[in-house]
Protein backbone atom coordinates (compact mmCIF):
# COMPACT_ATOMS: atom_id res chain seq x y z
CA UNK A 1 0.00 0.00 0.00
CA UNK A 2 1.61 3.14 -0.81
CA UNK A 3 2.04 6.50 1.20
CA UNK A 4 -1.05 8.51 0.90
CA UNK A 5 -2.98 6.38 -1.98
CA UNK A 6 -6.95 6.56 -1.70
CA UNK A 7 -8.71 3.12 -1.03
CA UNK A 8 -10.04 3.43 -3.85
CA UNK A 9 -8.81 4.65 -7.25
CA UNK A 10 -12.00 5.07 -8.88
CA UNK A 11 -10.35 6.39 -12.68
CA UNK A 12 -8.16 3.15 -12.70
CA UNK A 13 -11.29 1.35 -12.49
CA UNK A 14 -12.94 3.42 -15.25
CA UNK A 15 -9.23 2.88 -17.28
CA UNK A 16 -9.30 -1.10 -16.62
CA UNK A 17 -13.42 -1.40 -17.83
CA UNK A 18 -12.55 -4.21 -20.20
CA UNK A 19 -9.70 -5.99 -18.27
CA UNK A 20 -12.33 -6.33 -15.25
CA UNK A 21 -15.33 -7.37 -17.72
CA UNK A 22 -12.95 -9.73 -19.56
CA UNK A 23 -11.78 -11.69 -15.41
CA UNK A 24 -15.60 -10.95 -14.74
CA UNK A 25 -16.48 -13.15 -17.62
CA UNK A 26 -13.70 -15.51 -17.38
CA UNK A 27 -14.85 -16.28 -13.21
CA UNK A 28 -18.48 -16.86 -14.47
CA UNK A 29 -17.01 -19.59 -17.48
CA UNK A 30 -15.17 -21.38 -15.25
CA UNK A 31 -17.64 -21.30 -12.40
CA UNK A 32 -20.32 -22.61 -14.75
CA UNK A 33 -18.32 -25.26 -16.39
CA UNK A 34 -17.43 -26.69 -12.39
CA UNK A 35 -20.57 -26.96 -11.35
CA UNK A 36 -21.84 -28.28 -14.71
CA UNK A 37 -19.79 -31.15 -14.83
CA UNK A 38 -19.81 -31.85 -11.15
CA UNK A 39 -23.75 -31.64 -11.59
CA UNK A 40 -23.44 -34.03 -14.35
CA UNK A 41 -20.89 -36.36 -12.60
CA UNK A 42 -22.98 -36.21 -9.22
CA UNK A 43 -25.90 -37.62 -11.09
CA UNK A 44 -24.22 -40.25 -12.53
CA UNK A 45 -22.97 -40.80 -9.34
CA UNK A 46 -26.43 -40.91 -7.88
CA UNK A 47 -28.21 -42.89 -10.22
CA UNK A 48 -25.46 -45.48 -9.75
CA UNK A 49 -26.32 -45.31 -5.94
CA UNK A 50 -29.94 -45.67 -7.23
CA UNK A 51 -29.43 -49.05 -8.69
CA UNK A 52 -27.01 -50.04 -5.88
CA UNK A 53 -27.34 -48.52 -2.11
CA UNK A 54 -24.33 -50.11 -0.72
CA UNK A 55 -21.93 -47.59 -3.09
CA UNK A 56 -23.26 -44.71 -1.39
CA UNK A 57 -21.30 -45.04 1.83
CA UNK A 58 -17.66 -45.25 -0.28
CA UNK A 59 -18.90 -42.70 -2.47
CA UNK A 60 -19.49 -39.68 -0.14
CA UNK A 61 -16.44 -41.13 2.09
CA UNK A 62 -14.17 -40.44 -0.95
CA UNK A 63 -16.17 -37.10 -1.67
CA UNK A 64 -15.28 -35.91 1.56
CA UNK A 65 -11.49 -36.60 1.70
CA UNK A 66 -11.85 -34.48 -1.40
CA UNK A 67 -13.58 -32.08 0.17
CA UNK A 68 -11.48 -31.57 3.03
CA UNK A 69 -8.34 -30.73 1.27
CA UNK A 70 -7.11 -27.41 0.93
CA UNK A 71 -7.89 -25.88 -2.33
CA UNK A 72 -4.39 -24.39 -2.67
CA UNK A 73 -2.89 -27.74 -2.14
CA UNK A 74 -4.91 -29.46 -4.72
CA UNK A 75 -4.27 -27.07 -7.40
CA UNK A 76 -0.91 -26.76 -6.13
CA UNK A 77 -0.12 -31.03 -7.07
CA UNK A 78 -2.29 -30.73 -9.74
CA UNK A 79 0.07 -28.17 -11.88
CA UNK A 80 2.67 -30.01 -12.37
CA UNK A 81 0.88 -32.65 -14.03
CA UNK A 82 -1.75 -30.96 -16.04
CA UNK A 83 0.25 -27.55 -16.56
CA UNK A 84 0.42 -23.71 -14.76
CA UNK A 85 -2.25 -21.69 -15.85
CA UNK A 86 -4.08 -24.34 -17.59
CA UNK A 87 -7.89 -24.56 -17.52
CA UNK A 88 -8.12 -27.94 -16.61
CA UNK A 89 -5.92 -27.44 -13.44
CA UNK A 90 -8.62 -25.34 -12.35
CA UNK A 91 -11.38 -27.61 -13.03
CA UNK A 92 -10.41 -30.51 -12.29
CA UNK A 93 -10.14 -29.36 -8.31
CA UNK A 94 -13.32 -27.09 -9.06
CA UNK A 95 -15.47 -29.75 -10.17
CA UNK A 96 -13.94 -31.80 -6.99
CA UNK A 97 -15.23 -29.39 -4.48
CA UNK A 98 -19.12 -29.42 -6.05
CA UNK A 99 -19.25 -33.24 -5.84
CA UNK A 100 -19.96 -34.11 -2.44
CA UNK A 101 -22.66 -31.22 -1.72
CA UNK A 102 -24.29 -32.29 -5.21
CA UNK A 103 -24.54 -36.12 -4.82
CA UNK A 104 -25.52 -35.90 -1.23
CA UNK A 105 -28.56 -33.45 -1.92
CA UNK A 106 -29.51 -35.19 -4.64
CA UNK A 107 -29.48 -38.65 -3.19
CA UNK A 108 -30.96 -37.07 -0.11
CA UNK A 109 -33.81 -35.79 -2.09
CA UNK A 110 -34.52 -38.72 -3.40
CA UNK A 111 -34.39 -40.47 -0.47
CA UNK A 112 -37.33 -38.11 0.53
CA UNK A 113 -39.49 -39.07 -1.91
CA UNK A 114 -42.80 -40.71 -0.15
CA UNK A 115 -43.08 -44.30 -0.26
CA UNK A 116 -47.27 -43.99 -1.16
CA UNK A 117 -46.13 -41.73 -4.44
CA UNK A 118 -43.70 -44.42 -5.77
CA UNK A 119 -46.46 -46.68 -5.14
CA UNK A 120 -49.01 -44.74 -6.53
CA UNK A 121 -46.20 -44.81 -9.66
CA UNK A 122 -45.91 -47.77 -10.05
CA UNK A 123 -49.17 -49.02 -9.71
CA UNK A 124 -50.07 -46.31 -12.38
CA UNK A 125 -48.22 -48.61 -14.71
CA UNK A 126 -44.76 -46.49 -14.54
CA UNK A 127 -41.71 -48.26 -15.15
CA UNK A 128 -38.34 -47.75 -12.71
CA UNK A 129 -37.03 -45.24 -15.41
CA UNK A 130 -40.65 -43.24 -15.73
CA UNK A 131 -41.17 -43.15 -12.41
CA UNK A 132 -37.67 -41.46 -11.39
CA UNK A 133 -38.02 -38.96 -14.19
CA UNK A 134 -41.75 -37.99 -13.79
CA UNK A 135 -42.14 -38.28 -10.56
CA UNK A 136 -38.99 -38.67 -7.84
CA UNK A 137 -36.87 -36.24 -9.59
CA UNK A 138 -39.37 -33.53 -9.55
CA UNK A 139 -39.83 -34.16 -6.23
CA UNK A 140 -36.37 -33.93 -5.48
CA UNK A 141 -35.44 -30.67 -7.38
CA UNK A 142 -35.88 -28.52 -4.62
CA UNK A 143 -33.44 -29.89 -2.46
CA UNK A 144 -30.88 -30.89 -5.64
CA UNK A 145 -31.69 -26.82 -6.86
CA UNK A 146 -30.18 -25.83 -3.14
CA UNK A 147 -27.28 -28.60 -3.22
CA UNK A 148 -26.57 -26.62 -6.71
CA UNK A 149 -26.77 -23.48 -4.96
CA UNK A 150 -24.36 -23.98 -2.24
CA UNK A 151 -21.98 -25.58 -4.68
CA UNK A 152 -21.74 -22.76 -6.69
CA UNK A 153 -21.41 -20.00 -3.87
CA UNK A 154 -18.71 -22.27 -2.87
CA UNK A 155 -17.42 -22.24 -6.28
CA UNK A 156 -17.34 -19.31 -7.05
CA UNK A 157 -14.98 -18.18 -3.99
CA UNK A 158 -12.85 -21.40 -4.82
CA UNK A 159 -12.17 -19.59 -8.20
CA UNK A 160 -10.28 -16.98 -6.80
CA UNK A 161 -7.56 -19.21 -5.41
CA UNK A 162 -7.07 -20.39 -8.69
CA UNK A 163 -5.45 -17.30 -9.47
CA UNK A 164 -2.48 -18.75 -7.84
CA UNK A 165 -2.19 -21.48 -10.19
CA UNK A 166 -2.84 -18.31 -12.74
CA UNK A 167 -6.31 -18.68 -13.87
CA UNK A 168 -9.23 -17.58 -11.39
CA UNK A 169 -11.00 -14.65 -13.00
CA UNK A 170 -11.59 -11.96 -10.75
CA UNK A 171 -8.75 -13.72 -8.65
CA UNK A 172 -6.36 -12.30 -10.88
CA UNK A 173 -6.96 -9.10 -9.93
CA UNK A 174 -7.15 -9.54 -6.21
CA UNK A 175 -3.79 -11.26 -6.70
CA UNK A 176 -1.88 -8.32 -8.95
CA UNK A 177 -3.51 -5.96 -6.70
CA UNK A 178 -1.70 -7.64 -3.75
CA UNK A 179 1.60 -8.49 -5.74
CA UNK A 180 1.79 -4.37 -6.54
CA UNK A 181 0.75 -3.63 -3.56
CA UNK A 182 -1.72 -1.39 -5.05
CA UNK A 183 -5.23 -1.62 -3.27
CA UNK A 184 -7.97 -0.90 -6.04
CA UNK A 185 -7.85 -4.47 -8.07
CA UNK A 186 -8.17 -6.27 -4.75
CA UNK A 187 -11.10 -4.19 -3.89
CA UNK A 188 -12.79 -4.39 -7.18
CA UNK A 189 -12.23 -8.44 -7.32
CA UNK A 190 -13.40 -8.80 -3.97
CA UNK A 191 -16.70 -6.90 -4.38
CA UNK A 192 -17.55 -8.57 -7.89
CA UNK A 193 -16.72 -11.84 -6.67
CA UNK A 194 -18.82 -11.20 -3.89
CA UNK A 195 -21.59 -9.96 -5.51
CA UNK A 196 -21.14 -12.81 -8.26
CA UNK A 197 -21.82 -14.92 -5.65
CA UNK A 198 -24.68 -13.73 -4.63
CA UNK A 199 -26.35 -12.99 -8.18
CA UNK A 200 -25.77 -16.58 -8.99
CA UNK A 201 -27.55 -17.30 -5.41
CA UNK A 202 -30.69 -15.17 -6.58
CA UNK A 203 -30.65 -16.52 -9.85
CA UNK A 204 -31.34 -20.38 -8.91
CA UNK A 205 -33.64 -19.69 -5.79
CA UNK A 206 -35.61 -17.83 -9.08
CA UNK A 207 -34.89 -20.58 -10.99
CA UNK A 208 -36.43 -22.88 -8.38
CA UNK A 209 -39.49 -20.94 -7.90
CA UNK A 210 -40.15 -21.36 -11.74
CA UNK A 211 -39.33 -25.00 -12.02
CA UNK A 212 -41.25 -25.97 -8.83
CA UNK A 213 -44.22 -24.06 -8.60
CA UNK A 214 -46.24 -26.65 -6.27
CA UNK A 215 -43.49 -26.02 -3.95
CA UNK A 216 -43.44 -22.58 -3.05
CA UNK A 217 -43.23 -21.39 0.81
CA UNK A 218 -41.77 -24.64 1.47
CA UNK A 219 -38.17 -25.05 1.83
CA UNK A 220 -37.62 -21.52 0.99
CA UNK A 221 -34.62 -21.56 3.36
CA UNK A 222 -32.89 -24.55 3.23
CA UNK B 1 9.19 -38.88 -7.98
CA UNK B 2 12.80 -39.53 -7.98
CA UNK B 3 13.04 -35.59 -7.39
CA UNK B 4 10.70 -35.84 -4.65
CA UNK B 5 12.21 -38.94 -2.52
CA UNK B 6 15.71 -36.42 -2.64
CA UNK B 7 13.88 -33.28 -1.63
CA UNK B 8 11.91 -34.90 1.39
CA UNK B 9 15.31 -36.69 2.65
CA UNK B 10 17.50 -34.11 1.97
CA UNK B 11 18.07 -32.93 5.21
CA UNK B 12 18.98 -29.08 5.22
CA UNK B 13 14.79 -29.27 4.98
CA UNK B 14 14.15 -30.80 8.30
CA UNK B 15 16.20 -27.89 9.98
CA UNK B 16 16.74 -24.49 10.47
CA UNK B 17 13.76 -21.43 9.60
CA UNK B 18 12.84 -22.93 6.87
CA UNK B 19 12.56 -26.51 7.68
CA UNK B 20 9.98 -28.76 8.03
CA UNK B 21 9.23 -29.27 11.43
CA UNK B 22 9.27 -25.64 12.10
CA UNK B 23 6.86 -24.46 8.95
CA UNK B 24 4.04 -27.46 10.36
CA UNK B 25 4.93 -25.53 13.86
CA UNK B 26 4.26 -22.43 12.52
CA UNK B 27 1.01 -23.60 10.28
CA UNK B 28 -0.54 -25.13 13.92
CA UNK B 29 -0.07 -22.15 15.94
CA UNK B 30 -1.18 -20.01 13.47
CA UNK B 31 -4.21 -22.04 12.72
CA UNK B 32 -4.94 -22.66 16.56
CA UNK B 33 -4.47 -19.03 17.47
CA UNK B 34 -7.01 -18.47 14.96
CA UNK B 35 -9.48 -20.77 15.56
CA UNK B 36 -9.56 -20.14 19.18
CA UNK B 37 -9.87 -16.51 19.03
CA UNK B 38 -12.81 -17.25 16.58
CA UNK B 39 -14.38 -19.28 19.71
CA UNK B 40 -13.98 -17.08 22.16
CA UNK B 41 -16.43 -14.57 20.03
CA UNK B 42 -18.57 -16.81 18.34
CA UNK B 43 -19.51 -19.36 21.41
CA UNK B 44 -20.91 -16.16 23.27
CA UNK B 45 -22.23 -14.46 20.48
CA UNK B 46 -24.01 -17.84 19.10
CA UNK B 47 -25.32 -18.69 22.44
CA UNK B 48 -26.68 -15.25 23.15
CA UNK B 49 -28.25 -15.60 19.29
CA UNK B 50 -30.23 -18.67 20.23
CA UNK B 51 -30.96 -18.58 23.51
CA UNK B 52 -32.93 -14.84 23.39
CA UNK B 53 -33.82 -15.15 19.59
CA UNK B 54 -32.72 -11.85 19.11
CA UNK B 55 -30.26 -10.89 16.45
CA UNK B 56 -31.19 -13.63 14.03
CA UNK B 57 -31.14 -12.12 11.17
CA UNK B 58 -27.28 -10.48 11.98
CA UNK B 59 -26.09 -14.50 12.27
CA UNK B 60 -28.05 -15.25 9.39
CA UNK B 61 -26.50 -12.87 7.33
CA UNK B 62 -22.96 -13.30 8.91
CA UNK B 63 -23.33 -16.88 7.92
CA UNK B 64 -24.23 -16.11 4.15
CA UNK B 65 -21.53 -13.52 3.77
CA UNK B 66 -18.97 -15.40 5.42
CA UNK B 67 -19.82 -18.73 2.84
CA UNK B 68 -20.13 -16.67 -0.03
CA UNK B 69 -16.57 -14.68 0.68
CA UNK B 70 -13.60 -16.02 -0.78
CA UNK B 71 -10.86 -16.61 1.42
CA UNK B 72 -8.16 -14.83 -1.27
CA UNK B 73 -10.28 -11.71 -0.55
CA UNK B 74 -10.94 -12.02 2.72
CA UNK B 75 -6.82 -12.03 3.33
CA UNK B 76 -6.55 -9.06 1.34
CA UNK B 77 -9.18 -6.96 1.67
CA UNK B 78 -7.74 -6.31 5.37
CA UNK B 79 -4.16 -5.57 4.66
CA UNK B 80 -4.50 -2.05 3.58
CA UNK B 81 -5.57 -1.37 7.00
CA UNK B 82 -2.81 -2.98 8.56
CA UNK B 83 -0.26 -1.55 6.78
CA UNK B 84 -1.46 1.04 7.96
CA UNK B 85 -1.71 0.54 11.30
CA UNK B 86 1.60 -0.55 11.10
CA UNK B 87 1.61 -3.92 12.19
CA UNK B 88 3.50 -4.75 9.27
CA UNK B 89 3.39 -8.09 6.73
CA UNK B 90 3.34 -11.80 8.02
CA UNK B 91 1.44 -12.66 11.10
CA UNK B 92 -0.73 -10.21 11.47
CA UNK B 93 -2.59 -9.61 8.21
CA UNK B 94 -3.01 -13.41 8.35
CA UNK B 95 -4.16 -14.31 11.60
CA UNK B 96 -7.21 -11.27 11.45
CA UNK B 97 -8.68 -12.35 8.40
CA UNK B 98 -8.68 -16.17 9.35
CA UNK B 99 -10.24 -15.46 12.77
CA UNK B 100 -12.47 -13.59 10.47
CA UNK B 101 -12.80 -17.26 8.88
CA UNK B 102 -13.06 -19.00 11.86
CA UNK B 103 -15.99 -17.22 12.96
CA UNK B 104 -19.56 -17.55 11.00
CA UNK B 105 -19.27 -21.59 11.24
CA UNK B 106 -18.40 -21.65 14.87
CA UNK B 107 -21.67 -18.82 15.35
CA UNK B 108 -23.77 -20.66 12.96
CA UNK B 109 -23.79 -24.12 14.67
CA UNK B 110 -23.83 -22.33 18.52
CA UNK B 111 -27.17 -20.47 16.97
CA UNK B 112 -28.88 -23.67 16.03
CA UNK B 113 -27.33 -26.17 18.24
CA UNK B 114 -29.15 -23.63 21.45
CA UNK B 115 -32.33 -22.61 19.33
CA UNK B 116 -33.28 -26.63 18.70
CA UNK B 117 -33.11 -27.53 22.16
CA UNK B 118 -36.29 -28.82 22.42
CA UNK B 119 -38.88 -25.92 24.40
CA UNK B 120 -40.17 -28.86 26.52
CA UNK B 121 -36.64 -29.10 27.99
CA UNK B 122 -36.39 -25.55 28.31
CA UNK B 123 -39.60 -24.86 29.93
CA UNK B 124 -38.96 -28.00 32.37
CA UNK B 125 -35.52 -26.38 33.35
CA UNK B 126 -37.52 -22.71 34.06
CA UNK B 127 -40.01 -24.79 36.38
CA UNK B 128 -37.29 -26.22 38.50
CA UNK B 129 -36.75 -22.63 39.32
CA UNK B 130 -33.59 -22.84 36.86
CA UNK B 131 -32.22 -18.54 36.06
CA UNK B 132 -31.79 -17.90 32.56
CA UNK B 133 -28.10 -18.08 32.69
CA UNK B 134 -28.36 -21.26 34.53
CA UNK B 135 -30.33 -23.08 31.39
CA UNK B 136 -28.24 -21.36 29.24
CA UNK B 137 -24.84 -23.03 30.66
CA UNK B 138 -26.24 -26.12 32.50
CA UNK B 139 -28.91 -27.50 30.05
CA UNK B 140 -28.59 -25.57 26.52
CA UNK B 141 -24.98 -25.44 25.93
CA UNK B 142 -24.16 -29.37 26.95
CA UNK B 143 -26.98 -30.29 24.64
CA UNK B 144 -25.83 -28.11 22.26
CA UNK B 145 -22.27 -29.35 22.27
CA UNK B 146 -22.06 -31.77 19.03
CA UNK B 147 -23.65 -28.88 17.26
CA UNK B 148 -20.68 -26.53 18.60
CA UNK B 149 -18.09 -29.06 17.91
CA UNK B 150 -18.96 -29.91 14.68
CA UNK B 151 -18.86 -26.20 13.84
CA UNK B 152 -15.40 -25.81 15.25
CA UNK B 153 -14.30 -28.81 13.07
CA UNK B 154 -15.93 -27.41 10.17
CA UNK B 155 -13.73 -24.13 11.41
CA UNK B 156 -10.43 -25.22 11.63
CA UNK B 157 -10.30 -27.38 8.35
CA UNK B 158 -11.29 -23.95 7.08
CA UNK B 159 -8.56 -22.26 8.44
CA UNK B 160 -6.09 -24.58 8.11
CA UNK B 161 -6.24 -24.37 4.04
CA UNK B 162 -6.76 -20.63 4.08
CA UNK B 163 -3.62 -20.61 6.45
CA UNK B 164 -1.14 -21.54 3.90
CA UNK B 165 -2.56 -18.86 1.29
CA UNK B 166 -0.97 -16.52 4.21
CA UNK B 167 2.70 -17.19 2.67
CA UNK B 168 1.56 -15.04 -0.07
CA UNK B 169 1.60 -12.10 2.71
CA UNK B 170 4.40 -12.99 3.88
CA UNK B 171 3.92 -15.49 6.61
CA UNK B 172 5.33 -18.34 7.77
CA UNK B 173 3.64 -22.21 7.66
CA UNK B 174 3.77 -24.87 5.25
CA UNK B 175 2.11 -22.65 2.70
CA UNK B 176 5.19 -20.91 1.77
CA UNK B 177 6.68 -24.36 0.26
CA UNK B 178 3.50 -24.32 -2.08
CA UNK B 179 3.95 -20.24 -2.84
CA UNK B 180 7.73 -20.80 -3.11
CA UNK B 181 7.29 -23.56 -4.98
CA UNK B 182 5.00 -21.76 -7.58
CA UNK B 183 7.20 -18.89 -8.02
CA UNK B 184 10.53 -20.75 -7.94
CA UNK B 185 8.62 -23.14 -10.10
CA UNK B 186 10.34 -26.00 -7.80
CA UNK B 187 7.52 -28.57 -8.14
CA UNK B 188 9.33 -30.80 -5.59
CA UNK B 189 8.94 -27.98 -3.05
CA UNK B 190 5.41 -27.29 -4.34
CA UNK B 191 4.09 -31.02 -4.38
CA UNK B 192 5.56 -31.77 -0.61
CA UNK B 193 3.97 -28.41 0.84
CA UNK B 194 0.78 -29.25 -1.11
CA UNK B 195 0.96 -33.21 0.58
CA UNK B 196 1.56 -32.00 4.03
CA UNK B 197 -0.99 -29.38 4.15
CA UNK B 198 -3.43 -31.99 2.91
CA UNK B 199 -2.32 -34.64 5.28
CA UNK B 200 -2.54 -31.80 8.02
CA UNK B 201 -6.30 -30.79 7.39
CA UNK B 202 -7.41 -34.72 6.84
CA UNK B 203 -5.62 -35.52 10.06
CA UNK B 204 -6.65 -32.83 12.06
CA UNK B 205 -10.34 -33.26 10.39
CA UNK B 206 -10.19 -36.87 11.98
CA UNK B 207 -9.52 -35.92 14.87
CA UNK B 208 -11.78 -33.45 15.85
CA UNK B 209 -14.58 -36.07 14.36
CA UNK B 210 -13.51 -38.08 17.05
CA UNK B 211 -13.09 -35.62 20.01
CA UNK B 212 -16.84 -34.74 18.27
CA UNK B 213 -18.35 -38.09 19.30
CA UNK B 214 -16.43 -38.09 22.79
CA UNK B 215 -17.50 -34.93 23.65
CA UNK B 216 -20.79 -35.59 22.74
CA UNK B 217 -23.36 -35.86 26.09
CA UNK B 218 -25.58 -38.58 26.21
CA UNK B 219 -28.88 -37.85 24.88
CA UNK B 220 -27.34 -35.60 22.26
CA UNK B 221 -26.44 -37.28 18.78
CA UNK B 222 -23.11 -36.37 18.01
CA UNK B 223 -22.54 -35.68 14.41
CA UNK B 224 -25.97 -34.23 13.81
CA UNK B 225 -25.15 -30.99 12.48
CA UNK B 226 -21.76 -31.88 10.80
CA UNK B 227 -23.52 -32.51 7.73
CA UNK B 228 -26.20 -30.18 7.98
CA UNK B 229 -24.72 -26.80 8.88
CA UNK B 230 -22.79 -23.92 6.69
CA UNK B 231 -20.51 -26.35 4.28
CA UNK B 232 -17.82 -23.59 2.91
CA UNK B 233 -14.60 -23.19 1.24
CA UNK B 234 -12.24 -25.65 1.65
Amino acid sequence: MREGEPLIEWDWIVRNGDLIIGRLVQHIGLTLIAVGVGLAISFALALLVYRRRSLYPPLTGIAATLYTIPSIALFAVLTPITGFGSILTAEIALVGYTLLILLRNIVSGLDGVPADVREAASAMGYSRWQQLWRVELPIALPLIIAGVRVATVTTVGLVTVAAVIGQGGLGQLILSGLRSFFATPTYVGAFLSLALAFAFDFALIKLQRLLTPWAAGRLRNS
Amino acid sequence: MNELIAWITEPAHWTGSDGIPIRLIEHLQLSGASVLVALLIAVPLGAYVGHTGRLTLFAVTIANIGRAMPTLALLVIFLPFILRAGLGLGFWPTFLPLVLLGIPPILVNTYVGIAEVDTDVQESARGVGMSEMQILRRVELPLAVPAISAGIRTASVQVIATATLGALVASGGLGRYVIDGIALQDNARLIVGAVLIALFALGVDRILGIVETRLAPPGAVAGQLSQGAAPSNP
